[in-house]
């Protein structure tokens, strides 16, 4: 053996930092709570090549607790990107044709201004001085990113979840700047039975003591409990009844009987511990409550007297709506609203519902229908961008 | 995957569904009713740069559609067609699946209210060997178009030629072109006499558009 590869300590190819950028000095940030922000950071990957007319640019929006790490090692776990199924050369997106750009939220927690950065003001952490942010804020940040690299327009918008919210803002506040838009597993206003759950969770971070009123980095602690019940219990709401039996049914842990106490004696309570416990270690308690957030706040049909139409008034943008059919936390109903919605304005929409009973995960799961339907639709507006197939 | 109706096909693409697009200029922003698996969608996309845009009600027709890069969404005759704003189209079109749809009469409305132009095609229930079945056997026929048994068909509204010009009567609505076709899809040589067409036919192609 002449050489050896680079193994980081995860056992993963080595961590790509990516870029981040300090915007707001000559303009800054309204935002909808009415704060301006003149410093704000964000931080973004990007893979593939822009090509000379700066056509081939596609925008990734990730999901609650998804970051810009969409094919790359995650600097904090080491773990693979979270949609390196589909992202890399020959895959649906195909980097080899197509320059995706994927920004960590405003208020995220991995490099973009959010709760756990410094403020430059006060020199401490924002915790729970970080303005309260709405999804039509991150996108408005996104698009200060494109400013700065200098792209007019995107190709393609396309996201899971809270990521397919943006994509519908995106396609609502800059109809000009999207070719195409692909919101999946997402709706156009986050519904009570959402809300309820998104408090659960916040619940149970702020009832944790060691959330010290939201100062815990100033104090020095971690609320890992809370957010990892907050975590527990998301997950619950990403997968579905049949996946779960599929997966773990009654089956015991490590254990041929139940043991008579609060261990965890079933597979499926060891399961989310796990997830638990491991998304303390990646993700910022107070950036899970200002997301959350963000999230229960999007409605785009509030502004137009809840007549989502109007929201896409005239819209010369391509859609493709995509739902999984055991997805009940985005039911498919609600992105047929936004299909009708989108037919009442006779625009060029494709909607597809994917058969899967993987649940509301199942957009980051190997589904072959959703990669085809995928590819498919953006090789049909690749022809209409008159991008090189 | 099958239709309501079974049809042969030339160089992959149905006979009758090349007579639709020929009655469609270039360039146009059309609607396919029931557009199966996107047959005479990617022929006007490709061949005509027509804005084209589907409907389809299996699941598996709107996969195969949007896989070939097909604008088409998952929906009902019956039921979708109201979403769509007047005159959105130039042409909509419903072809071999008016006899399967619940309430054909105001299917025919919707179209020609969010189309300037509706193209309807359907199986002609008055075709000769239909009448002469029912007559000799006092059975329910089984065409080569319509081809299933009563209790498994989904043609539930099946009409005639002549029904179908009292229908558009009743609806007000100008035929700009009506063509008779063989049961192969191409045209008969007696297109322009109702009388034959409506014993001779086996498909009926129009042209409508609101009075």
């Amino acid at each position: 053996m002449t050489s050896q590869p680079v193994v980081t300590p995860a056992g993963s190819q080595p961590v790509d930092q990516g870029f981040s950028v300090e915007l707001g000095h000559e303009r800054p940030l309204r935002l909808d709570c009415g704060v301006e922000l003149d410093r704000f950071t964000m931080a973004y990957q990007t893979y593939g090549a822009l090509n000379a007319d700066k056509s081939n640019a596609i925008l990734i929006c990730h999901a609650l607790t998804g970051d810009q790490y969409v094919a790359s090692a995650h600097p904090t776990t080491g773990k693979a990107g979270w949609w390196e199924r589909i992202v890399g050369p020959g895959k649906p997106l195909d980097t080899d044709r197509y320059f995706l750009i994927c920004v960590n939220v405003l208020g995220g927690c991995m490099g973009s201004s959010g709760p756990k950065e410094i403020n430059p003001e006060t020199g401490k952490p924002w915790g729970l001085t970080f303005p309260v942010i709405t999804i039509a804020d991150m996108v408005r940040a996104q698009a200060r990113v494109l400013d700065y690299l200098s792209i007019e327009q995107l190709f393609a918008v396309i996201g899971g979840s809270m990521g397919g919210m943006q994509v519908l803002q995106w396609a609502h506040a800059y109809p000009e700047r999207v070719f195409a838009a692909v919101p999946i597993a997402a709706a156009a206003r986050h519904s009570a039975q959402n809300i309820a759950f998104h408090e659960v969770g916040r619940q149970a971070i702020t009832a944790d003591p060691n959330w010290q009123g939201g100062n815990y980095l100033e104090v020095g602690t971690v609320p890992r409990a809370g957010l990892a019940v907050a975590r527990m219990a998301a997950h619950i709401t990403y997968l579905s009844e049949p996946a779960l039996r599929r997966k773990f049914g009654r089956k015991l842990q490590d254990r041929n009987r139940v043991t008579y106490g609060f261990d965890a004696d079933f597979q499926v309570e060891s399961y989310l511990r796990h997830q638990g416990i491991t998304f303390v270690e990646r993700f910022d308690a107070n950036s899970y409550l200002y997301i959350t957030r963000a999230m229960d706040y999007f409605d785009l049909a509030a502004e137009h007297d809840d007549t989502l139409s109007l929201a896409f008034e005239k819209t010369p943008v391509r859609f493709c709506v995509i739902s999984f059919t055991s997805d009940w936390l985005f039911p498919t109903w609600e992105s047929r609203d936004i299909v009708r919605a989108l037919n009442a304005e006779a625009a060029n929409v494709s909607f597809v519902e994917i058969e899967s009973d993987k649940g509301h995960d199942a957009f980051l799961l190997e589904e072959p229908e959703f990669d085809r339907t995928l590819t498919g639709f953006l090789n049909g507006a690749a022809r209409r961008r008159g991008l090189p197939a | 995957m099958n239709g309501p109706v079974t049809l042969p096909r030339v160089a992959d693409t149905r006979v009758d569904l090349l007579l639709i697009a020929d009655m469609i200029p270039s360039r146009s922003r059309v609607l396919d009713v029931g557009c199966g698996e996107g047959d005479l969608l990617h022929v006007l996309s490709t061949q005509k740069d027509v804005d084209a845009r589907g409907i389809e009600i299996s699941q598996a027709g709107v996969n195969a559609c949007v896989s070939n890069g097909l604008s088409v969404i998952q929906g009902d005759a019956d039921i979708d067609l109201v979403d769509y704003p007047d005159q959105a189209f130039d042409y909509v079109v419903l072809s071999l699946t008016l006899q399967a749809t619940r309430n054909p009469r105001r299917v025919v409305e919707e179209m020609v209210r969010i189309g300037r132009h509706a193209i309807v095609s359907f199986p002609n229930f008055a075709f000769w060997k239909i009448r002469l079945q029912l007559l000799t056997r006092g059975q329910m026929p089984e065409t080569q178009l319509l081809d299933e048994p009563w209790w498994e068909t989904p043609n539930i509204h099946l009409c005639t030629i002549r029904d179908f010009e009292d229908l558009c009567r009743d609806l007000n609505l100008v035929v700009e072109k009506r063509v008779y076709l063989n049961r192969d899809g191409t045209a008969t040589w007696f297109s322009s006499i109702e009388q034959l067409g409506n014993l001779f036919a086996q498909q009926g192609l129009f042209l409508l558009r609101r009075a």
